[in-house]
């Protein structure tokens, strides 16, 4: 049997199993969604080339374990022809994860599906010092965990108090999550603490008049882990309005952990190494 | 709790999402539009949630009172938004 290059099959999201020659093969999949056309024919290779059953990894991936070895050409020209490819493994960009945003979901303040595929087709399987992890989440709600990624996105909106429309019922003051709006119903006067807005956006989403106007942004957390140490991702920068600049923050910092970091070194562990403070320098540098 | 004169009341403090939407809107079922209702509602999800349904379906908020006790009163106007 020929010489079998397990990095190289690795990096094509083949994965070794216990059981020799035989491969759990990880699909690239995008902000969690794959084509119900693409479902049938990952339903058939896991028939045909499996052991009838998928598995759906921590990070909205899916895996068709027990491929064998001789099998994977034509396991890959079959994923091809539905526009299905493997995913990445390895010292590089990981699968791009996402909850379903504002385009489904009532709470969504940003449309992370499409940020999601802008994501992919730019970083994905970008060669780095170790694995990198890129998530979104539409809200604060948080179902996509931002935090816990090397670069987390978190949908934010900064939010404008509008006194003609007021009918001052209430409602802000009850939904606000940080309880800086405040309410006199009998005075109708509205006071809003705006230096302690999280930009959850709550206000605008439940204002029945309109007196709540929003501008949606990114929130971007940096250094997050959640495998052998686990560490919640800090917020570095002021919400990021177009995603231009966003694009700027990712390629700056993808840069950054290229330059300074070490090989199965984690961004969150060279950053805790190297400093935080010299990752900040670097990005206020890109808005100067 | 104000001038704006309630036509029914529905107390969703003893449900759960959906149940709690799902409540207000059978109640609405029975009123006019221009009608108000009074709504006895839990703090936390319920009132972040059900007040932004019934905003996507046309009716409109008018007034929220904290009842110190962890539920709020809300008085609705059916179709008040439409």
């Amino acid at each position: 049997m020929a010489q079998v290059d397990y990095a190289e099959l690795k990096k094509g999201g083949f994965m070794r199993q216990v059981q020799a020659g035989h491969f759990s093969l990880r699909l690239r999949i995008v902000g969690g969604q794959i084509k119900a056309e693409q479902l049938r024919t990952v339903n058939e290779i896991a028939e045909k080339y499996g052991r009838g059953y998928i598995h759906m990894t921590s990070r909205q991936g899916i895996e068709i374990p027990f491929i064998k070895l001789e099998d994977i050409d034509t396991v890959k020209q079959e994923l091809a022809k539905t526009g299905l490819q493997p995913g990445a493994c390895g010292p590089r960009v990981r699968t791009v994860t996402a909850c379903q945003g504002n385009g489904v979901c009532p709470s969504g303040l940003i449309d992370t599906t499409s940020l999601a595929a802008e994501l992919d087709e730019k970083y994905y399987a970008r060669d780095l010092p170790h694995k990198f992890k890129l998530g979104i989440t539409g809200c604060r709600n948080n179902c996509l965990k931002a935090e816990e990624n090397d670069l987390g996105i978190k949908g934010g909106m900064l939010t404008e108090w509008i006194e003609d429309q007021c009918n001052y019922c209430g409602l802000c003051e009850a939904v606000c999550s940080a309880g800086i709006i405040k309410v006199d119903q009998d005075r109708e006067t509205l006071t809003f603490d705006k230096s302690g807005c999280n930009y959850c956006g709550r206000c605008v989403k439940s204002c029945p008049t309109e007196a709540w106007e929003g501008k949606s942004g990114f929130i971007v957390y940096f250094g997050g882990l959640f495998g052998n140490r686990i560490a919640v991702g800090r917020q570095l920068l002021p919400i990021i309005f177009s995603t231009e600049e966003l694009h700027q923050v990712i390629e700056a910092t993808l840069a950054f952990f290229d330059k300074h970091g070490r090989a199965s070194e984690r961004f969150g562990t060279l950053l805790d190494r190297a400093g935080w403070d010299l990752l900040e320098k670097e990005l206020q540098e890109v808005f100067s | 709790m104000s001038a704006e004169k309630a036509r029914a009341f529905v107390d969703i403090s003893d449900v759960v999402c959906p149940v709690t939407f799902v409540k207000v809107k059978v109640a609405l079922e029975e009123l006019e539009d221009g009608q108000v209702i009074e709504v006895l509602i839990n703090e936390g999800e319920p009132i972040q949630n059900v007040p932004r349904s019934l905003k996507d379906e046309g009716h409109k908020v008018l007034k929220i009172k904290n009842n110190q006790d962890g539920t709020y009163t809300m008085l609705v106007e059916k179709g008040g938004l439409l």
